[in-house]
């Protein structure tokens, strides 16, 4: 299940909600600066209704376009139950675009070093936007920075250790 | 290098510290081979590269701790790599600060009397010197522990004890060597918070040796040394 379907029904599971009420919720816990839109909120909670996950009350007398209270079912539960306690798939990530860049470089006999300290710099750019976020944000901004910079430290370290080693991968590649 | 003033780019602010093909060499062993760098007054700059690049050997030149075999360091428009040992000691001790990776308190004194000993080698009087040593110590949110021996403190007090000795002279450089390297990563970024947060406040130069990238995303800029040379530098954040 996509990830705006099942955190709009996590969200439910707490309580009965508006899609506004939802909308704004989501943006505050998850949409870091993408908010969702409400056509998006209806049309989720529309898809959800007829699969049986949640259900709609009467519509409700008040301003704004839909004033249902959605309520999510026993079903709803089980996908939202299922969801959290599926890992997620580890991704390999073996053909990586920096792989690509860094294998063709050295085809090619181009400044593949060159090439890897421009990555490292953009990596560090990124980063300090980050730390940034963490240093001055909720712990729930210093949580989603940290899952980042955890993920780009990763490849900084693949970064470091492949420039170690451009000789004898230039050997192998170029025969 | 002959020179009698540090080079400087057109349209450029004056920088605080250049470094000019800076060689160092530890008897056969080539540290630095034609290093230089320049940093602002105020910047905060991660210094990075694989182990043995000659990062730690650039710092301790920057700092005039090490002399250079050739080459030229400035510290505005003083050349340090030209004074002699006693006026490069005073010159450290006046406004340089140091952070190092552990083992840098006086274990028989105490946490304020460690803060306050640059300002006690100073010629400051011992009870203005406790008195600025425990304002920092209360910064660097170290209250309580004041009359702690090193012995007594976390690895995590003990760095931020250092880290308020380094910055209780008002220095107008630090240079931090690895300040983070024997502490876990959540005091490893409550030393590099306060670090930065210090540095902004009091406009102080830092200069950060490093091989944690997550610790090198503090500074403003990093560069990176290999083979005793530093490559080029690609981004340069603005400051916040």
């Amino acid at each position: 299940m996509s990830l705006v379907p099942v955190t709009l029904l996590g969200l439910l599971e707490r309580e009965p909600s508006h899609g506004y009420d939802l909308k704004r919720d989501y943006d505050v816990l998850f949409g870091r600066g993408r908010p969702l839109p409400f056509g998006q909120v209806y049309a989720t909670l529309a898809r959800l209704a007829r699969d049986g996950k949640v259900v709609a009350g009467p519509s409700e007398p008040g301003a704004g376009p839909d004033r249902k209270r959605y309520a999510i079912t026993d079903e709803g539960v089980a996908e939202v139950e299922a969801w959290l306690a599926e890992p997620v798939e580890p991704e390999p990530h073996l053909q990586t675009v920096l792989f690509a860049k860094v294998t063709l470089a050295l085809v090619l006999g181009r400044p593949a070093e060159r090439y890897l300290d421009a990555q490292r710099s953009a990596h560090l750019q990124r980063m300090r936007g980050l730390t940034e976020m963490r240093r001055t944000g909720s712990v729930v901004d210093a949580l989603l920075a940290d899952y980042g910079l955890f993920h780009l430290e990763a490849d900084l370290r693949w970064i470091d250790i492949t420039a170690a080693r451009l000789q004898p991968l230039s050997e192998e590649v170029r025969g | 290098m002959t020179a009698d003033r540090p080079p400087v780019r057109q349209n450029d602010a004056p920088p605080l510290i250049v470094a000019t093909d800076v060689v160092k060499s530890f008897g056969p062993t080539p540290a630095l081979r034609g290093a230089s760098l320049s940093v602002a007054a105020g910047e905060i700059v991660a210094v990075m590269g694989p182990s043995g690049s000659g990062k730690s050997t650039l710092l301790h030149c920057l700092a005039g701790i090490l002399v250079p075999d050739s080459g030229a360091v400035w510290l505005g428009d003083r050349r340090i790599d030209t004074m002699g040992e006693a006026e490069r000691s005073a010159l450290r001790r006046e406004r340089f600060g140091f952070v190092f990776q552990s083992g840098q308190l006086v274990p028989e004194l105490t946490a304020e009397e460690n803060v306050a000993l640059p300002l006690l080698l100073g010629g400051v009087r011992r009870s203005a010197a406790l008195g600025d040593a425990r304002a920092w110590l209360e910064r660097l949110d170290l209250v309580g522990l004041e009359e702690r021996r090193s012995g007594e403190l976390s690895g995590g007090q003990a760095q931020r004890v250092a880290l308020a000795r380094a910055l209780v002279g008002r220095p107008q450089v630090v240079f931090a060597d690895e300040p983070t390297g024997s502490l876990d990563s959540l005091s490893g970024e409550h030393v590099m918070e306060l670090l930065v947060a210090a540095s902004r406040n009091e406009g102080t130069t830092v200069v950060l040796v490093t091989h944690d990238a997550r610790v090198a995303a503090f500074a403003e800029r990093e560069v990176v040394v290999r083979d005793g040379t530093v490559g080029a530098q690609l981004h340069q954040a603005t400051r916040s």
